[in-house]
This record gives C-alpha cells, sequence and structure tokens, in this order.
C-alpha cells in the first residue's frame, strides 16, 4: 500500500550529492513531493528531508541505495505519525482589496497567519504547518486576488531520535560498534532502516 | 625535469619536507605511490599538462596508447579482472570523457575496480560551453560509484587516496576524477602521499553478525535439497579458497553467474554448471526444487532468475553479500549475511556439518545427461558439415588445457562460449555480463593481458563486435600486445537473429550483418592470421594461433543461424527452461 513516507538523510556537504540522491529517484520513476536540505544538529553534516508517497518496500530499497553512496552517513525513513512536520507558506494579496473585504484580524486568529510584510500596494503574510493547513488560507484568500503564493519543502523532526551526535562519533572511528552502525533493521524488522 | 623522488617516510613527513610540484606530476607520484604501473588512455587539449608530465615518467609508468576512449576504459577493465587491481585510464575533457561512459556503466554494474582521470576546461570557463567543456560529473553520476572534481592542486594527493580506496574497497566500482587544466598546472607544496583508509561517511564492509551465521548454520545443517549459488563476489573478495572448502565440506552443488566462472574450477565434482538464460538443465530446474538456497556474492540478475514470481519460492534463501542493497533487492531472503565473504565463509563453513547429497547431486547429473543428449552433444561433436561455435570452444579447451584467459565480447558466441571453456584457476574469464556490452573484448583483452602477461589471453569474439572496437587492432600493433583474436563468424547478429526467429516469426531485422576481410584486415595492421570454415583445418588452425609469437588473428565461419540452447524464453521461469 502506498503512503506518505519522511526519508531523513545526513550526509556530507559535496556538490554533486543532491544530484546523487535525486536520481536514485528519477531513475526509478518516483516523484518526489517535497525536498528540503539544510543544515543539521551537528556543524558541517548536512540533512535532507524528502517527501514521496510510495510503498514501504520500494521506500526500504531506495534508502538504501541512497545509504549505499560513499558521502552519505545515513538514511531514515519515517511513517506520518512518527515524525513532526512543518511547512512554511507565503501569500502575497493586494492591501486595498484585505482591507476592504476581508475582516484581517479573523483571518490572522483562524488560520494562525502572520503578516510579514504590510505596504500599501500589498502585504504578504506567512503561516506554516502541514499541507492541509496552509491550503485552506489559499481557498480564503484566493476570491480577493491572491497575487502570489509559495510553499516551502516540508521539515521534519523524527520522534524517536535521540539525534545524530553519538552516532556520528561511531562513524568517525575506524572500527565502529555494531549497535550503532549496522544491520537495526534486521532486528527490527524493517522498523528502522540501518546499513 | 627530472622524476621527482618523494619520500614516504614518516619521521621526514613529520619535518614536513615538502616539494613544489604541479597538479600534473602530483597525480602521477599518488599513482606510484598506489602501485600502479599500467595506464590507459588518449591524449588531448584538456588533460596535456598530465600527459607532459608523464613524458618524464616513462620509466615508471607504462602507458599504453589506445585509439578510442572507450577501447581505454574497457582495457583498464580487462587489467582489473585478470589482476585484481584498480584499472586506470586518462582521457581528455569532452568527447573524451563522454566517450569513457560505456565502459563506467560497464565496471559499475560489473563492480570492476578503476580509477578514470578526465582532463577539464580552466576552472573560470566552467560553465561557459567552452571549448570541448561538458558536464562530466553529472554525465557520470549514475555510472560511477564516486566521481569529484578538483579545481586546485592542493586537493589532489587526498582526493586520489580516496579514489583508490573507494575503487577498491567494499563492492568495487569505478570512480572518475575531473581535473581542471588550471589544477593540472597550479605549482603547490607536495607533502608525500597517505593512503587512505576511512572515510567516515562510507561503510565498504558490514559488520559480520554472528548470530545470521549461526542461523544460516543451522539452515543448512537441517537442509535435504540445499544449492549454491555463486557470483564474482568470490572473485572480487578474493576468497576462491574460502568458498572452495565451503563446497567441499558441505557438499552443497554449486552453479556459477556468468561473472562467477573461474571461482570455482569447472571440472570441480560439486561444480554443476551455469545459471540463467542460457545456463545448464539441472541448475535452471533444481533452483526451483532445492529446499535451501545459498547465494553467495551475487545479485539475482533477472538473466539468471528468469520471471521472479516463479524464482525459488519453495526454497529458504540465505545470501551473503558485502552490499546491503542487495539483500532482498530482487529476491526475498530468509537469512540475510553481510559482509566480505572471505570472513563470513570461513565462519559458516566451521558452524558446518560435513556432508554429501549422493541423491541430490545425482539429479543434477541426469539433468546434465539430458542435456547433453539434446543439445551439448550436438554442439560439441555435430554431425551437421557447418561449424558450431561450441566445437570450436572444445577444441580451444583441448588445447589450453583450461590454463588460458578467455575474453569475450556480447551475444551468442559469449553463452556458447561461457558454457564450454573451462577453466583451472580463478580470473580466467572475462566478459561484460551486466551491461552486455558489444565491443569490449577486443580492448578487454588487451587490458587482460597487460595484468596477467605470463598468461595466454584468448578474446572471443562475435563479428558484430568485433567491428564495434575493431580500431584497437591499432594498440594491439603498436603496443605488440599479444592477444590471441578468436572471431566466431556467423555472418549475422546472431542472438537478436535466434531471437527474431523464435519470437518475431523469423523477421530478420537489420541482422544481417556484413564482414570485412577480417584476414586482410588484420595484416593491414601487422598482425598474422588465417580464416577457416572446415573442421579438418580448425584444430590445425587453433594450435596455429595459440603456438604464434605475438599477437594472431583467427577467423572462423560457424554455422549461420545455429541457436543457443538451452534457453529459458523472457518471461518464463527457470524451470520453464527449453532443451530446444
Amino acid at each position: 500500500m502506498k503512503q506518505e513516507f519522511t526519508i531523513t538523510v545526513y550526509t556530507e556537504n559535496q556538490i554533486g550529492l543532491l544530484n546523487r540522491i535525486a536520481i536514485i529517484f528519477s531513475r526509478r520513476k518516483i516523484n518526489i513531493d517535497s525536498l528540503n536540505t539544510s543544515p543539521s544538529e551537528i556543524e558541517g553534516i548536512h540533512r535532507f528531508t524528502i517527501v514521496i508517497n510510495e510503498t514501504e518496500d520500494v521506500v526500504k530499497k531506495l534508502a538504501r541505495q541512497i545509504e549505499k553512496q560513499v558521502d552519505v552517513l545515513k538514511a531514515f525513513y519515517n511513517t506520518d505519525d512518527e515524525i513532526v512536520w512543518q511547512e512554511l507558506a507565503l501569500y502575497k494579496v493586494s492591501t486595498d482589496e484585505i482591507a476592504e473585504k476581508v475582516k484581517v484580524e479573523r483571518l490572522l486568529r483562524e488560520y494562525g497567519a502572520r503578516a510579514v510584510v504590510i505596504r500599501k500596494d500589498y502585504t504578504v503574510f506567512e503561516t506554516s504547518g502541514h499541507h492541509e493547513e496552509t491550503d485552506k488560507l489559499v481557498k480564503v484568500l484566493e476570491p480577493y486576488g491572491l497575487i502570489e503564493f509559495v510553499r516551502s519543502a516540508r521539515v521534519a523532526i523524527i520522534k524517536a531520535s535521540n539525534g545524530f551526535h553519538e552516532r556520528l562519533r561511531e562513524f568517525e572511528q575506524t572500527d565502529p560498534g555494531e549497535d550503532v552502525i549496522e544491520n537495526e533493521y534486521l532486528g527490527k524488522q524493517g522498523e528502522v532502516f540501518t546499513m | 625535469m627530472e622524476t621527482l623522488e618523494i619520500t614516504k617516510d614518516k619521521t621526514a613527513l613529520a619535518a614536513k619536507v615538502t616539494t613544489s610540484i604541479t597538479g600534473s606530476q602530483a597525480v602521477l607520484e599518488c599513482f606510484i605511490a598506489e602501485g600502479v604501473e599500467t595506464i590507459f588512455g588518449y591524449p588531448g587539449g584538456a588533460i596535456m599538462p598530465i600527459y607532459d608530465a608523464l613524458y618524464d615518467y616513462q620509466e615508471k609508468l607504462k602507458h599504453i596508447l589506445v585509439r578510442h576512449e572507450q577501447g581505454g576504459i574497457h582495457a583498464a577493465q580487462g587489467y582489473a579482472r585478470t589482476s585484481g587491481r584498480v584499472g586506470v585510464v586518462f582521457a581528455t575533457s569532452g568527447p573524451g570523457a563522454t566517450n569513457l561512459v560505456t565502459g563506467l556503466a560497464d565496471a559499475m554494474i560489473d563492480s570492476t575496480p578503476l580509477v578514470a582521470i578526465t582532463g577539464q576546461v580552466f576552472a573560470h570557463l566552467l560553465g561557459t560551453d567552452a571549448f570541448q567543456e561538458t558536464d562530466v560529473i553529472n554525465i557520470t553520476t549514475p555510472v560511477t560509484k564516486w566521481n569529484y572534481q578538483v579545481t586546485d592542486a592542493t586537493e589532489i594527493p587526498a582526493v586520489l587516496a580516496k579514489a583508490f580506496y573507494i575503487a577498491k574497497s567494499g563492492r568495487p566500482g569505478p570512480v572518475l576524477i575531473d581535473i581542471t587544466k588550471n589544477a593540472q598546472i597550479q605549482k603547490f607544496d607536495y607533502e608525500g602521499y597517505i593512503t587512505c583508509s576511512h572515510i567516515r561517511s562510507y561503510r565498504p564492509k558490514p559488520i559480520v553478525r554472528k548470530d545470521y551465521i549461526e542461523r544460516a548454520a543451522k539452515l543448512i545443517n537441517e537442509a535435504q535439497k540445499t544449492f549454491v549459488l555463486f557470483g564474482q563476489g568470490v572473485i572480487l573478495g578474493k576468497a576462491e579458497k574460502e568458498f572452495k572448502q565451503f563446497v567441499e565440506k558441505s557438499g552443497i552443488p554449486s552453479a556459477w553467474t556468468i561473472l562467477g566462472l573461474s571461482a570455482l574450477p569447472t571440472d570441480h565434482p560439486l561444480n554443476v554448471g551455469m545459471l540463467g538464460m542460457h545456463g545448464n538443465y539441472g541448475p535452471n530446474v533444481l533452483t526451483n526444487e532445492c529446499d535451501v538456497l545459498i547465494a553467495v556474492g551475487m545479485r539475482f540478475d533477472d538473466r539468471v532468475t528468469g520471471r521472479l514470481d516463479k524464482y525459488a519460492r519453495q526454497a529458504k534463501i540465505i545470501h551473503l553479500d558485502i552490499d546491503p542493497s542487495e539483500i532482498d533487492k530482487n529476491v526475498k531472503t530468509a537469512v540475510p549475511v553481510w559482509g566480505d565473504c572471505k570472513e563470513t565463509l570461513p565462519l559458516l563453513t566451521s558452524l558446518l556439518e560435513q556432508k554429501c547429497y549422493p541423491q541430490w547431486l545425482q539429479r543434477f547429473k541426469d539433468f546434465q545427461k539430458e542435456e547433453e543428449d539434446v543439445c551439448i552433444n550436438n554442439e560439441l561433436h555435430p554431425s551437421t558439415e557447418e561449424l558450431t561455435m561450441g566445437e570450436v570452444i572444445h577444441l580451444l579447451n583441448e588445447l589450453t588445457k583450461g590454463e588460458a584467459v578467455i575474453v569475450t565480447d556480447v551475444g551468442q558466441h559469449q553463452m556458447v562460449a561461457c558454457r564450454y571453456a573451462k577453466f583451472n584457476q580463478s580470473r580466467s574469464n572475462v566478459t561484460s555480463g551486466g551491461l552486455g556490452t558489444m565491443g569490449f573484448a577486443l580492448p578487454a583483452a588487451i587490458g587482460a593481458k597487460f595484468g596477467a602477461p605470463e598468461r595466454t589471453v584468448v578474446a572471443v569474439i562475435g563479428d558484430g563486435g568485433v567491428q564495434m572496437t575493431i580500431q584497437e587492432l591499432g594498440t594491439i600493433m603498436q603496443s605488440e600486445v599479444d592477444v590471441k583474436i578468436l572471431i566466431l563468424n556467423n555472418h549475422f547478429l546472431g542472438m537478436v537473429r535466434q531471437w527474431q526467429q523464435l519470437f518475431n516469426d523469423k523477421r530478420y531485422s537489420f541482422v544481417d550483418i556484413a564482414s570485412p576481410d577480417y584476414v586482410m584486415v588484420a595484416k593491414a595492421y601487422g598482425i598474422s592470421g588465417n580464416s577457416v570454415g572446415n573442421r579438418e583445418q580448425l584444430k590445425d588452425a587453433i594450435a596455429a594461433m595459440l603456438h604464434h609469437k605475438g599477437s594472431y588473428l583467427l577467423e572462423v565461419h560457424v554455422g549461420k543461424e545455429n541457436n543457443v540452447f538451452p534457453m529459458v524464453p523472457q518471461g518464463c521461469s527457470v524451470s520453464e527452461i527449453r532443451l530446444k
């Protein structure tokens, strides 16, 4: 059964790695719903957050292919209930329109929106949340002439994760301990992916 | 300029003895420190500084000038396959680099350790569509284990150390290093070469877990009809001895993939033959009867498994592999044994009971008998006037006594050669398995000879494949490479023709390929040759080829419409293999 999975990848900061990871999906004709790259909890280590809609079997194989890349430290995959995630959205509307016809105060309260910029000609609102939530405000603003809309990729925190610090220390050793590095998946029957 | 002597002495390093050299010289110094002896390559504008430096290193590094970069990389593959070392190839930017792509893809899918060095335009010209500029890093990303662009000479020692380490460790593969011209020219303080043995984001060998080995041993000890499949992993892991001990103690019949061929001597009593589409009858049928299937260093390619949902469904599968992404990729495993088989096999063997399976082994022999009656005897001892590919290989076996390296191209002759060639030692079979690259054999044979100079190297090639890279006769001529070229000419692109006959109602669409006079072509390159088409002359002709001092080309005209059997038709299960 296909469902939404969030793949979290810890990597070295290496030019070309984004392409190396992206082609693992495109080669198999799998669409990436959302992709974010950012710093992680550790300086110098990058973190990719990739969202796809696939079966767990496919996701597990993808995670292994990702982790096989030389510059990738680790790839995890999680279902939505195993993570906390947010997306950020920005909305640009005409200030005249909005001031005249909309109860802005209600809008801000009801949708948790913030006004980022208010100018004579336009206003920019910001919301964050799951995309169902950020989409709602689009629906509300559309009748008043939504000039621009943009939503960011998903960023996600893994509920069960203790961060990467300890793992990295193990990775830096020539002979890492097996508990931290390998074969976790075997014991947990595919619950957590790890090499 | 004279060759630099750079000390690797640690105390000297500590004292920071540095020498100012160019990036190009650093590349060559790193090669020497890494033990490289032979480079295959072709010069061009963007790699000129490296070639200029090479001029002073001719005593220490042998450079083989090929006729096309694809020939260069296939030669490097052949070298890696017979020597067990990293093959090295040079090419210039743009077209030079793009000509490497087929070889990189071939090496990637067949896990061949290579380091390819490409020249690149000056760093300040990157992205300007400069002359002979192409985005080599992005073009080669899907077909390299790792690649990297160097724009500053100071990066070279560490990057090359990493390149060699990545290419040869774990599951080997090709690495490409693209070096901009400014970095090749730039002078910097070279502090000596430090071999790379650890990269924090890279785990070449999974840690061996004893509990899985114990589970595997238990399964094997309890099984009645056990079957071993072995692939190139045994050879890449240099674990032939360990594998033989494992097979002999466990007494399990063992069959090979075409890249696993020669890991176990062909005439070993437990070697039951070849797997897959044109493999042997017994191994294919009994795959669907065994109770425990042990796969060692192989990846369940579709040419081996046939229809996957009807593949060994009854069997519990134990998969020994160094690459975690291979486990469960195609076939669901009961017990995964991750790790280097050089380590895992002895651990497993030590837990096994000494056993033999006379009845089970007899099943393989019975199938073998049936296959001999229906196909093999007709192929090796034909009653027809036309020559068969099989009888040529049979005579070659007789005359080489299983000691030669046989390099094959792709197609019918490849399947026949792999089916019937006999090998006594490992690293004797060089072929393009995963990618199926026509044109592979001639250049690969050149490299194979440099990788194993003391051995006889015979390139068995079809009339289609040889015309794809025939220009490498020039390399053989100039570098005086002792390669025996055996062309099996059926005047067709035989494998495609066979499929058109069987599945497209004999609609022979563009498979009727004309050949030049190969003996004349060879002669033009100063290579002796002969062409035969009848049985009386065949053995003498092969013997003459083998005894000839230096390279030799022998063309054998074989039956035009012979087919390779047995065959597992596409979309069928391995047990539906057809004998005719």
